[in-house]
């Protein structure tokens, strides 16, 4: 009997430890890399080539996932207003869910399937050949030269990717408004404008900007501890897109509780 | 006079149950040339990178101009890492960047000196190792293995460092490039006056290069000597690497 408890317990305690290990371990890993980002030298040219990398590039994601979510957001929200005859409601669901919803999240998901695996296998690549540890032997922190630009880009522009994204998404609302349902273009122009509040804009931003911090950290942490080969860089890509996206759905849901209970 | 440069004492490590080094003792001098060579898996990258603080033994102690590295805050190991240069067994050269940039990356990002400056000092140290100034706006996956295990080279002794580490420098080159790298490594080590250790399995590459060789067998240095005194042992370890034997004291495990 006591032997069978014993092979439970160990059955249970070896995946328990190793979780509780790699808990640790990325604790450690944040806290380096946020003091790294903090403290100089900064690397501004690399910092400079990841705001093109996370930025400039993923526009035309962004673009494309917000304005047909703007757009798929006014139909739906016309067919249940249609019912109680508000037409009028649509400008103001297609602004609150665009930019304190949609931009972020859609933004977010998408820019971590983009980024947060193209690092994972850069920083993976530079591990599994020994790259990482010749920046070591040339006196180079690779915190610094790898993980503060990438993290510190990400937190700056995912915000401003966003508030991009906002504004085509709320373009794609009203052009479905105004070229099919045939609203009144000034009449939907000025109820937006009145129901825009700061308060949606900026837990729009701040998502953004928590979901940077989450996918270039991803990003960095499973690409820079992988191991052996392109299977171990393969793995690494996977789970940074896998934890990236589910952590970015848990604090969308967290952030949102924080700004509604004010 | 002391003139020890590297002296290495009782040194341990393994990883999970596999024992790889098992209390290794060796000193370099300065200046000197020595050789480590053993069978592949016995440890001779992980005993380089337990010195350069890649790795962090489990016990034992390596003291670098008589200072301890094991242990080291962050500064005193940056300060180490500027006096060594390594030529890493598979290049490990950066793939982001050229090749001029990867030979003067610890001109540009240490000494901060100017990219016009550093540039022309790259092109310098690639002459040097036998390439032309062309190869130096390419990228290293345009280059043939030969010439990224030369700018590898070029890039572990451009900082001009005390000590230098190469990893196998002529695994993988045809016996006449192998040559070529083996004249380079010593022409290199003698310009700088650097203290160098190299390791590998080439024993014609040893027999150019060393002044002193040792052997890493089952975690510890078996034997050491001279080149001359490596030819008229009558280790049975030794001698069955040297000959190349499948028959002898050493049990390859298949
Ligand atoms: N980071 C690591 N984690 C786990 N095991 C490792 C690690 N690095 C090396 N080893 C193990 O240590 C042993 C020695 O490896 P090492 O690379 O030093 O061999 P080597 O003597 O350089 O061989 P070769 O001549 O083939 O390069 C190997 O069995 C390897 O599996
Ligand atoms: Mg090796």
């Amino acid at each position: 009997m006591a032997t069978k408890i014993e092979l439970f317990l160990r059955a249970l305690g070896k995946p328990l430890v190793k979780f509780i290990m790699r808990l640790g371990e990325l604790t450690i890993f944040i806290a380096r890399s946020i003091y790294n980002c903090l403290t100089p030298p900064f690397y501004f040219k690399l910092m400079g080539r990841q705001f093109m990398d996370i930025g400039f590039y993923s526009l035309p994601v962004v673009g494309l996932t917000t304005i047909f979510a703007g757009m798929v957001i006014a139909l739906q929200s016309y067919t249940g207003f249609a019912r109680f005859g508000a037409e009028s409601g649509v400008a103001s669901v297609v602004l609150i869910s665009v930019t304190r919803e949609l931009a972020p999240a859609l933004s977010g998901l998408m820019v971590a399937g983009r980024i947060g695996a193209a690092m994972a296998a850069e920083i993976g690549t530079m591990r599994v050949t020994e790259q990482i540890d010749a920046l070591v032997t040339l006196s180079t922190n690779p915190f610094k030269y790898l993980v503060a630009p990438r993290i510190i880009a990400g937190i700056i522009v995912l915000p401003i990717l966003v508030l991009i994204g906002d504004v085509i998404g709320i373009f794609g609302g009203y052009v479905v408004c105004v070229y099919k349902l045939g609203f009144n273009p000034a009449n939907y122009i000025n109820s937006t404008l009145q129901n825009l509040e700061s308060l949606d804009i900026v837990t729009g931003v701040v998502k953004a900007a928590v979901f940077g911090f989450i996918i270039t950290l991803m990003g960095c942490y499973n690409g820079y501890r992988s191991r052996g080969g392109a299977q171990g860089v393969g793995e690494a890509t996977t789970n940074a897109v896998v934890s990236a996206s589910i952590l970015i759905l848990v604090f969308n849901y967290i952030i949102t509780e924080l700004f509604f209970a004010k | 006079m002391n003139d020890t440069k590297i002296k290495i004492t009782n040194l341990h490590k393994a990883f999970g149950k596999k024992i790889v080094l098992d209390g290794v003792n060796l000193e370099l001098q300065k200046g000197e040339s020595l050789v480590v060579i053993g069978g592949s898996g016995t440890g001779k990258s992980v005993l380089i990178k337990c010195i350069q603080g890649l790795l962090t033994p489990d016990e034992g102690s390596i003291k670098i101009d008589g200072q301890e590295t094991i242990g080291a805050d962050k500064k005193q190991q940056e300060q180490l890492h500027g006096k060594m240069g390594m030529l890493f067994q598979g290049g490990a050269l950066f793939d982001s960047l050229s090749v001029w940039e990867n030979v003067a990356f610890g001109l540009l990002e240490n000494q901060k000196m100017p990219r016009k400056q550093a540039k022309d000092e790259a092109i310098k140290v690639l002459r040097q190792v036998g390439l032309g100034a062309d190869v130096a706006d390419l990228y290293p996956s345009e280059l043939s293995g030969g010439m990224q295990k030369r700018v590898s080279l070029a890039r572990a002794v451009a900082t001009k460092p005390e000590i230098i580490f190469f990893d196998e420098p002529t695994t993988g080159l045809d016996p006449i490039m192998a040559d070529v790298i083996n004249d380079l490594i010593i022409d290199s080590a003698k310009r700088l006056g650097a203290t160098a250790l190299t390791i590998t399995h080439d024993m014609a590459s040893a027999r150019k290069i060393a002044d002193r060789i040792a052997m890493l067998y089952k975690g510890k240095i078996i034997w050491q000597g001279t080149v001359k005194e490596l030819e008229t042992t009558d280790n049975a370890y030794v001698k069955q690497f040297i000959n190349g034997s499948s028959q002898g004291p050493i049990q390859v495990e298949i």
